[in-house]
């Protein structure tokens, strides 16, 4: 018992970061239709940011929480520019092209990506010391202690702060109004003044910013980083996106929790050599009984 | 040009070298080095500013030739003029592809150098008329081909090293085995549309790494599989010294021994399993399978309402691709005599799927020349090991910019109406 509830505070934290992924995934494809393959590595070049940040800061000696707010601020302005970078390049000329054309140039933009962070930080692993140590413990007297480290309880509060602001920012702003009518019909929102050009721009911005979060947690829970963790991550959280229905938002943070879990409970209880093929085991188990996911609205199709 | 348009530029070239400041500042800035405990930062500054005024001199430029109104750039003019050529005299051009293909080991220039880099194009050229069959005929996007390509190779490298069966046994095994493969996956996912069949397909692709790497007691795990034996010309050995009681290749011709004529059969070898993949699918898109495929691929609904079967037929589509796909797989594992998992990288799937769309979908001749040009460029950009890739992301980006629909944007059908135009 106890060491279930260990997995499952882990699955959470784990979950947390899938799912502030899965939200650019899902938030593009909403509105664009389109998977962005780039996306993984926008949060691989997130964690970078936030690695080179909490090095400069360390040496500053400053209190740890305003360190933290600086490098969520740095690591998200810096990101942003990525997405809106990658937006304009690669995938604004193409659109109203076949459907396949702008999935090649973000595998493109992926493989740009990738490797040129590789030349510009060098293909080692880049370790980093932890900087937010110790935690609470539970069930003292019994056999298996269980501990919630504060890093997850900083990890997952910011996730649920985070999620606050941005289902805000959907529901009730101009903004949201603005990008989800995008979603509906482009022509027609265009048709009524609104810019449907910058709309898309501030949706890349706003999913690479969640995505740079993400990467600041990676770096802080797992310590250590490298050029090509953006491509199994980001297929994680495409699985999450997809699991939960792919442009749902609250699904995309469900499908993120689900694939967490998962992976969690499978590393623990069943192997961890085929952790990864459990995530995706499941993708295709769920997708052959709920085609459009969990909270995806089902499509029909029209002659 | 007016003064107020240099101006206009000039403003938004410095707003891009902010932007490019931006981009570059912290990752190429600030390169993270380890020293002993922990990482230690090392500033590049002036690698920064040099690419910051590559991009701003880059924009100004682009202003003022979009100024001018000259819009259709080098690379759009190249690539019409390609496509002009080789639609309207797409027979004339295979033809003589085909007859250079033949003649290229012989010709003066060809090194060892050469050839390696053919047959790597040859390899990859199989793949994508193998991939052509699924994305470009049937319409499904697989992202996970490589999957295939690893079970052809798996099974070519077992059956071999376990009963020592010779190349051509094994052959046509590893296709069997890497379609039994696609009906396996395909059965459960092909109802899926577009793109979560995409995903779907990834998975599996990664799934099949997985097993690969872990299962230690049959692929040999991440150490991969040694000593696959090398194929022989209709039993004739390619050995300097052949074994007692054996003749080998270049005693039996008489020749004087050299490692080239083991390099020039498996050249020649890929060639007409390629070619052979090739008139298949020629053949095939005749055949009311194939045009069920290319129905398919245009409307669903209509085809369902006319009485195809939709998942049969997507089936086979799968299963012939993935058969394809296991031939080349057992080329290269007897090409290499070495495998291991670090092969067949969801990458590998990426460069089959981007040779596939941007030769232009469904087009034959498109393949050869997307892969000669991707292959080509991360070939000429080999002695800069660490660029390659970039290179030829670059390349993925700019054809689909600039070609959306590929360098042939091939997608006539292959019957037409009485009456039609053609």
């Amino acid at each position: 018992m106890e060491y279930f509830i260990q997995q499952l505070v882990n699955g959470i934290t784990l979950g947390s970061i899938y799912g502030l992924i899965a939200i650019g995934y899902t938030m593009v494809y909403g509105i664009i239709g389109m998977i962005n393959f780039a996306h993984g590595d926008i949060f691989m070049i997130g964690a970078f940011v936030a690695l080179i940040s909490f090095i400069i800061f360390g040496l500053t000696g400053v209190a740890l929480p305003i360190i933290l707010l600086l490098v969520l601020l740095i690591a998200m302005l810096f990101t942003a520019c990525y997405g809106w970078t990658v937006e304009k390049l690669a995938y604004k000329p193409l659109r109203g092209s076949f459907r396949l054309a702008p999935l090649i140039s973000a595998l493109g933009m992926s493989i740009v990506l990738q490797n040129y962070v590789q030349v510009a930080q060098g293909a080692r692993v880049k370790p980093m010391q932890p900087l937010i140590s110790g935690g609470l413990e539970f069930f003292k007297n019994s056999e298996f202690i269980v501990t919630v480290s504060y890093l997850q309880i900083f990890i997952v509060i910011l996730t649920i702060i985070l999620m606050g602001i941005f289902t805000y920012l959907i529901t009730k702003t101009d903004l949201g109004r603005a990008q989800r009518a995008c979603e509906q019909d482009r022509t027609m929102t265009a048709l009524l003044g609104i810019n449907v050009d910058r709309t898309i721009s501030i949706t890349f911005i706003i999913g690479s910013s969640l995505a740079s979060v993400a990467g600041m947690m990676f770096v802080l829970y797992y310590g250590v980083i490298d050029f090509y963790i953006g491509f199994l991550a980001g297929i994680k959280a495409f699985t999450a996106a997809v699991l939960g229905g792919i442009g749902s938002l609250p699904g995309a943070m469900l499908g993120g929790l689900l694939i967490g879990l998962i992976e969690t409970f499978w590393a623990g209880y069943v192997s961890l050599e085929y952790k990864d093929v459990a995530a995706f085991s499941v993708l295709i188990v769920v997708l052959i009984f709920f085609p459009t996911g969990f909270l995806g609205k089902p499509d029909i199709e029209k002659v | 040009m007016e003064k107020k348009d240099i101006i206009q530029s000039f403003k938004d070239s410095l707003f891009t070298g902010l932007i490019a400041l931006a981009l570059f500042g912290p990752i190429v800035g600030l390169r993270t080095e380890s020293k002993g405990e922990g990482l230690f930062i090392t500033p590049q500054w002036g690698l920064v500013f040099l690419l910051v005024g590559l991009c701003i001199l880059g924009r100004f430029l682009i202003n003022l030739n979009s100024a001018r109104k000259t819009e259709i750039t080098f690379f759009s003019k190249f690539t019409s003029k390609f496509s002009v050529i080789t639609e309207d005299k797409a027979k004339h051009f295979a033809i003589t592809a085909i007859l250079f293909a033949v003649v290229f080991p012989f010709l003066p220039f060809t090194d060892r150098y050469f050839m390696d880099v053919a047959i790597m194009i040859l390899t990859y050229i199989m793949l994508g008329w193998g991939l052509n069959i699924v994305v470009g005929l049937a319409g499904l996007l697989d992202l996970g081909y490589v999957a295939f390509y690893a079970v052809g190779a798996y099974s070519y490298a077992l059956i071999a090293t376990t009963f020592g069966w010779s190349f051509w046994i094994c052959l046509p095994l590893a296709g069997v085995f890497a379609a039994f493969f696609g009906i396996l996956l395909g059965f459960p996912v092909l109802r899926l549309r577009g793109d979560y069949l995409a995903i779907v397909t990834l998975g599996f692709g990664e799934i099949i790494r997985i097993i690969l790497i872990n299962w230690y007691e049959v692929t040999n795990g991440p150490d991969g599989i040694t000593g696959i034996p090398r194929p022989s010309f209709f039993g004739l050995p390619f050995k300097r010294s052949p074994d007692e009681g054996e003749t080998s290749f270049h005693l039996f011709f008489n020749l004087e021994y050299s490692t080239m004529h083991r390099i020039i059969f498996l050249y020649y070898l890929i060639l007409i399993l390629a070619l052979i993949t090739n008139y298949f699918t020629l053949k095939i898109r005749k055949l009311p399978v194939g045009r069920a495929w290319e129905a398919l691929r245009e409307d669903e609904i209509a085809c369902k309402s006319l009485g195809v079967n939709p998942t049969n037929t997507k089936l086979t589509a799968f299963a012939i691709g993935a058969m394809f796909g296991g031939f080349a797989g057992s080329f290269f594992a007897t090409r290499q005599a070495f495998i291991s998992p670090e092969s067949f990288t969801f990458i590998e799937s990426a460069i089959i799927v981007a040779i596939v769309v941007l030769g232009g979908m469904g087009s034959q001749t498109g393949v050869v020349l997307a892969s000669i040009f991707l292959i080509g460029i991360t070939e000429m950009f080999r002695d800069l090991e660490q660029y390659r890739m970039i290179a030829f992301g670059g390349a993925m980006v700019l054809i689909m910019v600039f070609k959306p629909k590929g360098i042939l944007a091939n997608r006539k059908p292959t019957i037409l109406m009485h009456g039609d135009k053609k």
